[in-house]
């Protein structure tokens, strides 16, 4: 039957890093179609930030997800930075949140949106998108009953096809046309992963991301919280780029509505955050190897004394009765100080974002 | 092609202090300004591109043809390879 089509047909994959969009790839490459790979970057991406902050992480592998799986692939793939369109995402979701501040459903229709966007732009050269989703799985946007709302929200309606349960779903355009095999396509569905990792091992590969799970910060919960936090202290719900990369960085210590400070925790935190320096208010220790802090928000002169006996808790010098701390304001003033470290136990625990 | 006598221009991208995927986006982008055979130097700072640029570049057909480290600063040579129609 296929033999009357001369064209090859070309796929675009959203491609997360993720098993089952490997997967989801790997299937409709397998069948002949041209598949190139696109990955968004919203800015809370797991993968890259993180690993090359923490020098305790430095002897992980540093490997991109998405990346990798497009080399594992054979394919090529295209990042899109979203992370300006994003924030309306994560700001303002129609469909609500899932169990942190992750706005799965929203945010897969935004994808599938950009993906079709994107293969509009390349001047229809493509035929269909390919997602790795699976009927009844978490994240909230895999569930069945939220499938149909991503297809028709999205526009891609016809042209999106998920591989990986298929068989469950009404045959979709490429199906129908014979452009896929659909008797080679997949049933899967609920959360037993078994089904993912056996073909995953009868398609060759051994090694691959994280089976479940988030594939961004928003769906962990400490994060989530800090975010949370970010946005109730200015009274907005609002963020920039710098600020969601730096909710990822040291301790984050809030020891009431004015101010919050942010500490390093090691030597990678520290040259992270020393990028910063000019455009907080940061404290650092004179008088013994310590960390150092910036501070967010609108402290007064007790507010910095106190910052400065916290930073000064998580220095070398935090036995000692009285430590040198330097401060350097926004508005260009040094202030040195002599400030007894506070005990561990004088920092509530609920100052601990 | 250059005659040898031409000395090929290098184009510069400035990556400091972004955080990958960031430089790797910023890779992608200049490259698809640039021909085939050109030479592009990004200047980073992740240690995270020293991994991700050249997967980015073996993905896609180019090549790296040097990569140096001074520090925290990272220095990057990419010749590109055939560009997408
Ligand atoms: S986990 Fe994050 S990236 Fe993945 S669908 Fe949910 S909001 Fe989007």
């Amino acid at each position: 039957m296929p033999s009357s089509q001369i064209e090859q047909r070309k796929a675009v994959a959203l491609i997360s890093g993720g098993l089952d969009s490997m997967l989801a790839a790997k299937v409709i490459k397998d069948q002949g179609v041209h598949v190139e790979g696109i990955n968004f970057y919203t800015g809370f991406c797991v993968e890259g930030h993180t690993h090359a902050i923490r020098k305790k992480d430095k002897r992980k592998e540093k490997r991109n997800n998405a990346l990798w799986t497009a080399e594992q692939l054979g394919i090529k793939l295209h990042i899109i930075d979203i992370s300006e369109q994003y924030k309306d995402i994560v700001i303002n979701p129609k469909h609500g949140y899932g169990q942190n501040l992750n706005p799965c459903l929203d945010c897969k229709i935004f994808m599938v949106n950009q993906a079709q966007a994107w293969a509009w732009m390349e001047e229809n050269d493509f035929d269909f998108i390919i997602t790795g989703e699976v009927v009844g799985q978490r994240p909230k946007s895999q569930r069945a009953d939220t499938m149909p709302i991503i297809a028709k929200e999205s526009g891609a309606e016809d042209r999106l096809l998920r591989p990986l349960c298929a068989k469950n779903l009404p045959p979709t355009l490429p199906e129908r046309e014979g452009w896929v095999d659909r008797e080679r396509l997949y049933d899967f569905h609920g959360r037993n992963r078994k089904p993912q990792i056996e073909l995953a091992h009868q398609l060759g590969f051994d090694d691959f991301a994280q089976p479940a799970g988030g594939c961004c910060f928003l769906t962990d919960e400490s994060y989530s919280r800090k975010l949370a936090d970010l946005w109730q202290a200015r009274g907005e719900r609002r963020y920039e780029l710098d600020d969601i990369l730096l909710l990822k960085i040291g301790r984050h210590i809030r020891p009431n509505e004015r101010f919050k400070i942010m500490v390093s925790r090691e030597e990678g935190e520290n040259n992270f955050l020393e990028g910063y320096r000019k455009e907080f208010t940061n404290i650092r220790i004179l008088s013994h190897p310590g960390p150092l802090a910036l501070v967010d928000g609108t402290p007064n002169d007790e507010d910095l004394a106190l910052a400065a006996r916290i930073v000064a808790r998580y220095s070398q010098g935090r036995a000692e009765d009285t430590v040198e701390v330097q401060i350097d304001k926004m508005d260009g003033e040094v202030r040195l100080l002599q400030i007894a470290p506070l005990l561990a136990d004088d920092i509530p625990k609920a100052w601990f974002i | 092609m250059n005659s040898p006598s031409q000395k090929q221009q290098v184009h510069q991208l400035n990556a400091q202090r972004l955080l990958c995927p960031i430089p790797v986006i910023r890779t992608q982008d200049k490259i698809k300004t640039l021909n085939k055979g050109d030479l592009l130097e990004v200047l980073c700072t992740d240690p995270g591109t020293l991994q991700d640029i050249p997967t980015w570049c073996r993905i896609n057909g180019h090549h790296v043809v040097d990569t140096q480290q001074e520090d925290r600063l990272i220095k990057i040579i990419i010749k590109v390879g055939q560009i997408a129609p």
